[in-house]
């Protein structure tokens, strides 16, 4: 199993390198976690305030889109896993396999959201448009709310696609049996998912029943 | 200078405090400017056995103080439940802070700009918003003051026990003209107030608040659903101030100013049971003062109207 | 305190050979540099920088306000004048001050570390930070904003005029320069302690810099939300904070606070394990309590997240709420209480020489129990009611932040001047400067508390006459902190080319850092070193190694 055996010169062992790469991951979560945190306070506040109008709004999202959406990033999620396993079982090529596995589901979860946001467009749901059409004021702004969030997670799946591709690529990381650059992408990977498990609910199932 | 029974609790609790703020000070001071002399390296002193510890000093000094700090929150609190009790014959008055002035409502009609007149000995409470940022009325002879935001009512009360002029302030950062968005508080004996009100009425050329709120009730298409000829299933009006309505999500919330507010200008954010959600928003087309207007009607005016509770006698209804 | 070779038995050309400054000249060896010493010495120059113009900004309010009247200017300069002021003081100054420079350049050596665990993120976070000071530069330069530096909606939103999405935008990029430096600091206390660096070991400055860093990465990622939402509502009328779509304008203000009121810790967290290590080598002595200090920094940090609702007492917060908040906000007092006592206690039967630091110090003890126990004084609901809003509340931030904080900074300078540039400065206008700082700051700020409960509200750019006695003290005393300011700038920069060159350890001092070179070797230590006693490990017998300048 090649891997990269020299460690950097604070550290002093790799061992203590490796530790010290996923702690950092991990701590780069929490941060996430509070940024997110943010953006759900936000949605429990606009519920507590207008709770009728609330569920009415959220009756009109796209359900199949972010339901489709929730399955398909749980099915990257779990790619991810799995190129961790395979990498930790000196598997590199099927580590690769999945990585781009999961990366190839990520790009179609940006699709469909792409999509719903066209759609969105031809109701002239988007921030700023000018066929604006809303049945009461608060659909306008959970509208425009949903936009903020969905685009904030969109942009963080971006950012997860990156790290799963760079280490998709790089040749050290898929022989890395202690899968340390995986498994921090898998991680990042990980947090954007439960980010989304979190905003379907909040934001398509509460008007579902309606 | 301390124009009300409440300032003088506040005084006297902050005096009190700045007392152990002292007491609590001034021993680190004097410990530190005589430890730094006595124990100057130049010196010759006693430092045999210097602790380094000891935990029942650690608690001693962090629990006494914290206990002494305890029994002023339990004082302070309760002058702060007083300042959200409003006592129950106090004499209403709508505020509404716009940049960069501030509007009075009387019920009595009068209504008046930077300036209030009220009467002395009087409670008097303020119900109050902004027309567009957040403000807050300071009134520093009373040790009071609160923020006034939009789309909100927050209220205030206070009772002058002298007559005076008092000045009141802006103090949340509302833009260019916030330092000079001030005016002054007039406590008059209630004689003269009546006599003041009497010469003010005219304003606006209305009587009451709630008169004026019934002519808007008219004007703006209230009537056509909440009037009583009306053929639309709408919630009739008559009495519901202050009463427990039944919303259509099975919650009951009081019909208080905030309510009405929330109706006449966000109608879906609480849908009244057994109504279709068919009401249209005034949001664009009302101005908080005319809010103030139409709450004051629903609350006094239909359909017979009852004498507001408080000092003043409500001038003579005009003939039509 | 270590096995490692004590570098006072170097020649002095060979310790400068090796020094961190002479690992290459060019302007390239400093820009692209991963050594942490060179990284606190960017940081260094850029926060000064950004002072000046923070301080430029207070000068102007400072001279506006010795007439009632509005003569210097106008009511819309004025605020912008001090929404300027705070903004760059906050995000571009305090919060970087001691954790960027101090914090990058003495961790790792307290540990015995050869760097940070992550160099190349401590560079990208520096640049990070520059991008973000571009931007303040450039709202600075375009004319700047009247928003304050606590943006309430909706004048934010709606209202106001100005740069303010270039200015949000900036704030919002300095916070992933801190998000990223407290990641650093976590994991480089975790994993690159020296071996025999156990936690019981480790200097109060660590143990502190540990807690800042938890609010760094748990905190700032708010203000990034908070901001966010801020500007999505400028920009394309969200709604969020607009009641007229059914919005509200509070949510701004507990998000904000949220995020604001840890960030008053993030100033002052760094500061108090300043003082420990200055109070405890000024009166070399060991501290007393290092676990009731040690715990006391982990406990501030955390029950800091319980107390925001304590700046919206008036703002139309429920009654109950704001019962729990002020209650809880005596609870985030009594940790700090606990490291002033304990600190004073030190100095019981110490060794104390009333050198600059630990003047800075003991300054920052008085001022800072003012400044604590007045903060009490607003946590009492019915005392806030009052002076909310007012000057009262200024001169109590300004107890804390410019009388701790600043004092805390100007004394770690000092302290560890000698280590960063190999110099002894002055110590008798060292001791100048401190003194001047101390009672020119009480002469500033003092008045401002008497301002407040007499009611003259904050942010006001003309007020009543009878105000102007107290602002015309305030206003000399603002003189006087210049001076005590502008000295040290002076002789510490005179004592790079001038000063004498400076020992291992010219205080005699316990700790890592005192056992290598001044300035270190690239590396830091020249062997690996090893812990085998405990923290402040005085000796009354030990001899005062100290020279003077």
């Amino acid at each position: 199993m090649a891997e990269q055996s020299r460690a950097e010169i604070q550290f002093h062992n790799i061992d203590r390198q490796r530790e010290a790469d996923r702690l950092g991951m991990l701590v780069f979560l929490a941060s996430e976690i509070m940024l997110f945190g943010g953006v759900f306070l936000a949605a429990f506040s606009l519920r507590m305030l207008s709770p009728d109008e609330y569920v009415s709004a959220s009756s009109h999202m796209k359900l199949w889109h972010g339901t489709a959406n929730t399955a398909i990033l749980l099915a990257s999620s779990m790619l991810a896993a799995l190129a961790v396993e395979m990498a930790s079982s000196s598997n590199p090529k099927w580590a690769g396999r999945c990585l781009w596995s999961a990366v190839g589901l990520g790009i179609v979860f940006l699709g469909v959201k792409a999509h719903e946001y066209y759609l969105d467009y031809l109701d002239g749901k988007l921030p700023g448009a000018a066929n604006a059409h809303f049945s009461s004021e608060f659909e306008q702004l959970f509208s425009n709310f949903y936009f903020t969030a969905t685009g904030l997670h969109a942009l963080h799946v971006t950012g997860g696609l990156a790290l799963l591709s760079t280490a998709a690529l790089r040749r050290s990381a898929r022989h890395d049996c202690h899968a340390i650059l995986i498994g921090n992408a898998a991680l990042y990977w990980h947090l954007v998912d439960i980010v989304w498990i979190f905003l379907y609910p909040t934001i398509y199932l509460a008007g579902a029943s309606a | 200078m301390a124009a009300s029974a409440h300032a003088d609790q506040v005084d006297l609790l902050i005096g009190t405090f700045g007392v152990l703020v002292a007491l609590l000070t001034i021993p680190i001071f004097v410990l530190e400017t005589v430890f730094a002399i006595r124990y100057r390296t130049s010196r010759e002193a006693d430092r045999e056995h210097a602790p380094v510890g000891s935990n029942w000093l650690e608690f001693s000094w962090a629990g006494i103080p914290f206990v002494l700090i305890v029994g002023f929150f339990v004082w302070s609190t309760s002058i702060f439940f007083q300042i959200h009790r409003p006592p129950p014959e106090a004499m209403q008055i709508n505020v509404v802070a716009k940049q960069w002035m501030w509007k009075f409502q009387h019920a009595q009609g009068a209504a008046e700009i930077n300036e209030l007149h009220v009467p002395v000995g009087q409670p008097v409470q303020l119900m109050m918003t902004s027309r567009d940022v957040i403000h807050s009325l300071f009134l520093p002879n009373f040790r009071i003051k609160q923020d006034l935001l939009p789309g909100r009512y927050t209220s205030l009360w206070f009772e002058a026990r002298e007559p005076g002029s008092y000045d009141f302030r802006c103090a949340e950062f509302c833009g260019t003209d916030h330092s000079v968005m001030g005016g002054r508080l007039v406590v008059m004996q209630p004689e003269d107030f009546a006599a003041w009100l009497e010469r003010h009425s005219e304003f606006g050329a209305s009587a009451t608040l709630a008169e004026l709120g019934e002519k808007l009730f008219r004007d703006v298409g209230c009537s056509g659903c909440h009037g009583p000829a009306s053929d639309v299933n709408a919630p009739q009006l008559a009495g519901i101030f202050g009463r427990p309505v039944g919303l259509s999500d099975g919650t009951t919330i009081i019909a208080d100013e905030q309510y009405l507010h929330d109706s006449i200008m966000l109608p879906n954010k609480h849908i009244a049971a057994g109504y279709p959600p068919i009401m249209p928003t005034y949001g664009n087309v009302l101005e908080p003062e005319q809010v103030n207007a139409l709450v004051a009607y629903i609350r006094f005016g239909a359909p017979v109207r009852k004498e507001p509770e408080f000092g003043a006698p409500l001038r003579k209804r005009r003939e039509q | 305190m270590t096995a490692a070779a004590i570098d006072t038995e170097r020649e002095p050309e060979d310790i400068e050979r090796t020094s961190y400054l002479r690992a290459g000249y060019s302007l390239r060896s400093w820009l692209l540099t991963t050594d942490h010493k060179r990284i606190a010495i960017l940081y260094l120059i850029s926060i000064t920088f950004f002072f000046a113009i923070a301080a430029v900004a207070a000068a102007l309010i400072r001279l506006e306000l010795v007439t009632p009247e509005g003569d210097l200017l106008s009511h819309e300069g004025y605020n912008r004048a001090f929404s300027i002021h705070g903004i760059m003081m906050v995000w571009f100054f305090l919060i970087p001050s001691i954790p960027n420079t101090i914090g990058n350049f003495m961790i790792p050596l307290m540990i015995g570390a050869r760097d940070l665990a992550f160099p190349r993120l401590n560079l990208l976070s520096w640049y990070i930070f520059m991008v973000a000071g571009l931007f303040a530069l450039f709202v600075v330069l375009a004319g700047g904003v009247d928003t304050g530096w606590t943006f309430y909606t909706p004048l934010t939103t709606m209202y106001a005029n100005g740069a303010v999405v270039a200015t949000v935008l900036a704030v919002f990029i300095s916070g992933f320069s801190t998000i990223l430096t407290g990641l650093n600091f976590i994991v480089t206390i975790h994993k690159l302690r020296a071996p025999g660096m156990t936690w019981s070991r480790l200097p109060l400055f660590i143990w502190s810099h540990y807690a800042v860093s938890i609010i760094f990465v748990l905190a700032t990622p708010v203000l990034a939300i908070t901001l966010l939402l801020l500007a999505a509502e400028r920009i394309f009328g969200i709604g969020v904070f607009d009641p007229s779509l059914g919005g509200d304008p509070l949510l701004f203000q507990h998000l904000f606070w949220f995020y604001s009121h840890p960030a008053v810790y993030i100033m002052v967290l760094p500061a108090m394990g300043v003082v420990s290590e200055l109070v405890t080598s000024g009166a070399h002595k060991k501290i007393f309590g290092y676990w009731f200090v040690a715990y006391a920094s982990i406990a501030i940090a955390v029950i800091a997240f319980l107390v925001w609702g304590h700046h919206m007492f008036v703002a139309g917060q429920s009654v109950l709420a704001s019962t729990v908040f002020s209650f809880l906000s005596i609870a985030v007092a009594v940790p700090s209480a606990i490291k002033v006592y304990n600190w004073t206690a030190t100095l019981y039967k110490g060794d104390i020489a009333l050198d600059a630091p630990l003047l800075y110090a003991m300054g920052f003890i008085g001022l800072f129990v003012v400044g604590g126990l007045t903060g009490l004084m607003l946590a009492m609901l019915a005392i806030d009611v009052h002076v909310h809003d007012t000057y009262f509340v200024v001169a109590h931030f300004h107890y804390i932040m410019v009388g701790g904080s600043v004092a805390a900074f100007f004394g770690a300078l000092h302290y560890w001047w000698p280590k960063m540039t190999g110099r002894l400065y002055n110590e008798v206008l060292g001791r100048i400067a401190a003194l001047l700082m101390i009672i020119g700051f009480n002469l500033t700020f003092f008045p401002q508390f008497l301002l407040g409960y007499e009611g003259m509200p904050r942010r006001y750019h003309v007020y009543p006459p009878e105000f102007q006695v107290l602002h015309i003290f305030s206003t000399a005393g603002a003189g006087m902190l210049g001076v005590a300011y502008l000295m040290p700038m002076f002789y510490l920069l005179w004592s790079l080319r001038f000063g004498k060159r400076a020992p291992a350890n010219p205080w005699g001092a316990t700790g890592l850092e005192w056992t290598t070179s001044s300035p270190p070797p690239k590396h830091n230590f020249t062997e690996q070193p090893v812990v085998i006693r405990e923290p402040y490990d005085y000796h009354l017998a030990h001899p005062r190694s100290r020279e003077n300048g």
